[in-house]
C-alpha cells in the first residue's frame, strides 16, 4: 500500500522478491520467494505423509492416517482408471502432485496482505506468497512430467518405434509413398502436440491461480484510498463490508478451483504419461 | 515475469520430492493399506469357515445325540425285558418253592399219621394181650405167643 495508488498496489504484490546471480541476466535471476514458498509447502507435504507413513499401521488407522489414505485412495483410484501399466513412479507422482499443487495454490487463501505485511517487519518488501501464481513454478513441474514422459517414450516404445508414431501418426498412409507424404504433415501435428503438452500443462495452473490471486487483490484495492477517518464514515463502512462479502464468496469459490487446478494437473500428467507407455500403434 | 533459473530449481525440487514421495510415503501407506486390506479378506474368510466347521460341529452333536437317544432307548427296553424275566422268574421259583413246602408237609403229616396208627396198632395189641391175660387168668409166655400176637397185630 505503500505506492498509495491501485495500479502501484497491484504492481507491487504481482513483483516477485528477486535475487539477480549475475547482472542484469533474465535467465540467472531466483525468484525467492516462489522458491521458498515451493519448499515450505514441499516440507509440509513431505513431514505431513512422510510422519504418517512413519507411524502407518496395518491394524485399525489413526484418524490422520484415515484421512491420508483417503487421499491416497482417491489418487490411486485415479491412476488405476487411467494407467493401466506397471510404473512405481506415476502414482507417487500423481501423489506429489496433487497435494504438492493443492497446497501450493492454497496458499492464495491466506488473505493477500498477510503475509507480504509480516515480511515488511523482517525487511522483506517485496513477497509473492502463491508459488502456482510464477510461470517458472508451473513450467518447472509441467516440463520435469514432460521429460518423464518423453523418457517413457523412448523406453517404453525404443526410439523406433516412437519415431513410427511420430511420423505415421495421426495420419496413416495405406502405402509406402503415402506414409512418405504424410511423414511431414504428420511430424509438424506432433511437434505441436509435444510442446502444447507442457506449455498447456503449465499455463492452465499459472493462468488460473494468477487470476485468482489477481481478484483477491481487486477486491483488497476496495478499502484502498481510504483513510482511517474515512473508514469511519458510511462509505467506508459500506466499502469494508462489501470486501469482506466478495472476499469469502470468492475464497469459498476459489476453494473449488485450487481443488480442481490440482486435481487436473494430475490427471494430465497421468494421462501424458499413460499414452507414452502405450505401444498400442 | 521471467523465465530462468527458478524453472531449473522447481524442476530439481520437484524430482526430489517426488523420489522421496515414490521411495518413503507411496509405498509405505499403501502397503499398509493393502495389509489391511489382506487382513480383512482373511477375516471374512476365516468366518465363512468358522461357519461351515459349525455347522459340521452342529450336524455331528445332533448325530451323537441322536444315536445316545436310541442307545437309552435300547437299554431301557432291555432293563424293561431283564425286569420282565426277572419277574417271573421270582414268580415261578415262589410257586415252585410253595408247592415243594406243602408237599413236604403232606408228607409229614402222612408220616405222623403212620406213626400214631403205629402206636395205636402197638397199643391195642398190648391190651388185647392183657385183656387176654386176664381173661385166660393165666400167664402166657410173650415168647410163645409172641407169634401169635404179631400175626394178630398185622391182622388189625
Amino acid at each position: 500500500m505503500a505506492s498509495g495508488s491501485i495500479g502501484g498496489y497491484i504492481e507491487h504484490h504481482l513483483k516477485n522478491n528477486q535475487l539477480e546471480l549475475v547482472e542484469n541476466s533474465m535467465f540467472w535471476t531466483i525468484n525467492i520467494d516462489s522458491v521458498i514458498y515451493t519448499i515450505i509447502t514441499a516440507v509440509v507435504f513431505l513431514g505431513f505423509f512422510g510422519y504418517v507413513a512413519k507411524n502407518v499401521k496395518a491394524g485399525v488407522p489413526s484418524k490422520t492416517q484415515n484421512f491420508i489414505e483417503m487421499i491416497i485412495n482417491f489418487v490411486n483410484e485415479q491412476v488405476n482408471d487411467l494407467f493401466h501399466y506397471q510404473s512405481k513412479v506415476v502414482a507417487p507422482l500423481a501423489l506429489s502432485i496433487f497435494v504438492w499443487v493443492f497446497l501450493m495454490n492454497f496458499m492464495d487463501l491466506i488473505p493477500v496482505d498477510f503475509l507480504p505485511w509480516v515480511g515488511t517487519y523482517a525487511g522483506i518488501n517485496e513477497m509473492r506468497v502463491v508459488p502456482s501464481t510464477d510461470l517458472n513454478i508451473t513450467f518447472g513441474m509441467s516440463f520435469a512430467v514432460i521429460l518423464l514422459v518423453m523418457y517413457y517414450n523412448f523406453t517404453k516404445k525404443g526410439p523406433v518405434g516412437y519415431a513410427k508414431e511420430y511420423f505415421g501418426h495421426p495420419f496413416e498412409g495405406p502405402n509406402t509413398l503415402m506414409k512418405i507424404v504424410l511423414a511431414g504433415p504428420n511430424m509438424l501435428l506432433n511437434t505441436v502436440e509435444t510442446i502444447a503438452k507442457p506449455v498447456s500443462l503449465g499455463l492452465r495452473l499459472f493462468g488460473n491461480l494468477y487470476a485468482g490471486e489477481l481478484i483477491f487483490m481487486l477486491i483488497a484495492v476496495f478499502t484502498l484510498g481510504y483513510g482511517l477517518e474515512q473508514l469511519m464514515s458510511f462509505g467506508g463502512v459500506t466499502m469494508i463490508v462489501a470486501q469482506f462479502l466478495l472476499g469469502l464468496m470468492w475464497a469459498l469459490f476459489h476453494i473449488l478451483i485450487i481443488t480442481l487446478q490440482a486435481f487436473i494437473f494430475m490427471m494430465l500428467s497421468v494421462v501424458y504419461l499413460a499414452q507414452s507407455h502405450d505401444t498400442g500403434h | 515475469m521471467n523465465i530462468g533459473i527458478t524453472l531449473i530449481i522447481q524442476m530439481v525440487v520437484f524430482i526430489v520430492v517426488v523420489l522421496i514421495t515414490m521411495k518413503y510415503i507411496w509405498p509405505v501407506i499403501l502397503g499398509a493399506m493393502e495389509e489391511r486390506e489382506k487382513q480383512i479378506a482373511d477375516g471374512l474368510a476365516a468366518t465363512d469357515e468358522a461357519e461351515v466347521a459349525l455347522k459340521k460341529a452342529q450336524d455331528e452333536a445332533d448325530g451323537i445325540l441322536n444315536e445316545a437317544k436310541g442307545q437309552a432307548s435300547e437299554v431301557r427296553e432291555s432293563a424293561n425285558k431283564m425286569a420282565t424275566k426277572i419277574k417271573d422268574q421270582a414268580k415261578a421259583d415262589a410257586i415252585a418253592e410253595k408247592e415243594r413246602q406243602m408237599s413236604a408237609a403232606v408228607a409229614e403229616i402222612e408220616q405222623e399219621a403212620n406213626r400214631a396208627k403205629e402206636n395205636l396198632r402197638k397199643q391195642v395189641s398190648s391190651l388185647a394181650l392183657a385183656g387176654a391175660e386176664k381173661l385166660l387168668s393165666k400167664e402166657v409166655d410173650d415168647k410163645v405167643h409172641a407169634d401169635l400176637l404179631n400175626d394178630l397185630v398185622k391182622e388189625i
